[in-house]
């Protein structure tokens, strides 16, 4: 008996194969293709014209500002502290490491809108901080500051847990070798660690960045609506959604449908090329 | 001040550090400063403002965050969240299992792509899937329209529309954790029992499925839990009735808009509660197959 999995024990019946990746493909299909379809489908149903207009309208070009500016924010916090705590996980033993680990996770499990609500209720007007910040003059809900806290917390384990795996797998001996031969522990991290991981952190990045800009209900919490000011894109589309306005609501829908269709192709080369120096917790 | 310690300790450790490599010895520097760092980061943005919450739900007393919790209102959006997740986490079992199986076992022109397209829930804004999913589903949508004409069956601004969204939003946990299992799976087990003359539904049953069994618990829980919190997707299929298509995340939205945010605060506590029972009862159902597979 042949001993490979393709071998005659272990084939299916051809009519079982075919009704199989039939039932997959239709499932799939009608749950996953059909809606991004619909999705350019629906922003394209009054011409080129509608749709580009749509996207150039002032309201529009703020809210796709403020997502920049959210996301160049909130990555770049989440990716300095992915790297900190993997480094710190990943190179030490200490003690309650496992539940640092599962506290850095958390945010995972949390509800989209209870993200938001927990910094209404520390930061809001009736929250704990709120009299005191008012006192200063300092607005972190319905503004941009809350759009950011909402953002990074949602966020918070991409990269981390993308590189803690990663840089466990790879264990310390090249590090301690540049440092037993003279290199600093900066050097040792930009010459040493950072080639060693960068791929992982790139795919981390990658995840971390597209959930920023396509954040919905946390920031839905925080924002407060106010068109051209604390809208981001996500919210932009809802609130044109809302007033019927359904060609434009799907212009700017399909330009974070074309942002997610990016990440997927990232992600997918990046697997392909480099999947032995991803996670090893990533199959492939 | 970092490059100073380091080699001032790399020298006199050194040789130690070969011993006792799986110690992990600390040649390597910047543990105060990592840690220091993350526990700082961690407190800030977690771990403060969800004791803030908590904080605000407990400031409320027993019976006042029981009475917050359990009017009907709040009861019927437990149910609908909680037993739609269910739903679709099972309809999400059975179909991402189907797929992860033709992904792992057979063959077929653009399955990379495929493999590929299974990712998408994850990558596309939830407010892109809602009003995509509400356009495709409302009464007069490419999908809606036949359902509505032929059986007479209406999606959109119904539990079913949420069941959908949640299937939509929890496919990918389950395959995802379901195909790495699959891969792993020793061929030599199949054929044993093949060979042993056992037929493809008992060697099925028997072999391929127990060991499966907990990572597709695993994808049904984590399915489930996505579904619990999910809010973009489904509030613009949903149509939001009150007491029949209110989802728990959207009465925490209402609270908070009529400033009441101890209502809002006891209502996310009991979601998180809920939420953490059972899954910590699913991780148990979990360690016990796995032990019951192993002997």
């Amino acid at each position: 008996m042949p001993a490979n999995r393709s071998g005659v024990a272990l084939s299916d019946p051809a009519w079982m194969r075919w009704l199989l990746i039939g039932t997959a493909l239709a499932f799939l299909a009608l749950f996953l293709l059909l809606p991004l379809v619909a999705v350019f489908a629906e922003a394209l149903r009054r011409g080129f014209g509608a749709y580009w207009a749509a996207l150039v309208e002032e309201d529009a070009v703020a809210a796709i500002k403020l997502t920049l500016i959210v996301a160049a924010i909130a990555v770049p916090a989440n990716l300095v502290f992915g790297v900190a705590a993997s480094w710190c996980v990943a190179k030490f033993d200490f003690r309650g490491k496992n539940l640092l680990i599962t506290l850095i996770d958390l945010p995972f499990s949390v509800s989209p809108v209870i993200s938001g609500l927990i910094y209404v209720l520390l930061f809001g007007l009736n929250g704990l901080m709120g009299p005191f910040l008012k006192a200063q003059g300092i607005q972190i809900i319905f503004a941009v500051p809350g759009l950011v806290l909402a953002t990074i917390f949602v966020t918070f384990p991409f990269v981390a847990r993308e590189l803690i795996p990663l840089m466990q797998e790879q264990g310390s001996e090249e590090e301690e070798a540049a440092l037993v031969l003279g290199a600093s522990g900066w050097q040792t991290f930009w010459r040493v660690t950072l080639p060693n991981i960068k791929w992982g952190l790139l795919y981390g990045v990658l995840l971390c960045n597209a959930r920023a800009m396509g954040e919905f209900g946390a920031v839905s919490v925080v924002s407060g609506h106010v068109r051209g000011y604390t809208n981001t894109m996500p919210l932009h589309v809802e609130i044109l959604y809302n007033e019927y306005n359904f060609v434009a609501a799907f212009a700017v829908a399909s330009v974070l449908a074309m942002l997610a269709l990016v990440t997927l192709v990232a992600k997918t080369v990046l697997e392909w090329r480099f999947g032995a120096e991803l996670a090893a917790t990533r199959h492939k | 001040m970092v490059a100073a310690s380091s080699t001032d300790t790399a020298f006199p450790r050194a040789g130690g550090a070969v011993t006792s490599i799986l110690r992990k010895p600390s040649v390597i520097p910047g543990f105060g400063l990592t840690l220091g760092f993350t526990l700082t980061y961690l407190s800030i943005l977690v771990l403060l403002p969800l004791g803030a919450l908590i904080a605000k739900a407990g400031g409320l007393g027993w019976s006042g965050f029981w009475n917050a919790v359990l009017t009907p209102r709040v009861w019927a959006a437990f149910e609908v969240s909680f037993g739609l997740s269910l739903v679709a986490a099972a309809v999400n079992a059975v179909f991402g299992f189907i797929v992860a199986w033709v992904l792992v076992r057979y063959s077929f022109p653009g399955k990379r792509l495929v493999d590929a397209l299974v990712d998408l829930p994850f990558a596309l804004p939830t407010a892109v899937a809602g009003i995509a999913l509400s356009a495709l589903y409302a009464p007069n949508g490419w999908v809606g329209k036949p359902l509505n004409e032929l059986f007479g069956l209406k999606v959109a601004f119904t539990p079913v529309g949420i069941a959908i969204a949640l299937t939509f939003i929890g496919l990918p946990f389950v395959v995802r954790t379901v195909q790495p299992i699959l891969e792993d799976l020793p061929p030599e087990e199949e054929e044993a029992a093949v060979s042993l003359g056992a037929t493809r539904g008992q060697t099925f049953r028997r072999v391929v499925f127990p060991a499966v069994l907990p990572a597709l618990v695993t994808g049904f829980a984590l399915s489930f839990a996505r579904g619990v919190g999910e809010y973009g997707s489904v509030i613009f299929i949903a149509g939001n009735m009150p007491g029949l298509t209110e989802i728990l995340p959207l009465l925490i939205v209402i609270k908070l808009e009529q400033y009441d945010y101890a209502g809002a605060a006891a209502v996310g506590t009991a979601m998180l509660l809920v939420s953490f029972v059972m899954l910590l009862v699913l991780n148990l159902l979990q360690t016990w197959m796995r032990s019951r597979h192993a002997r």
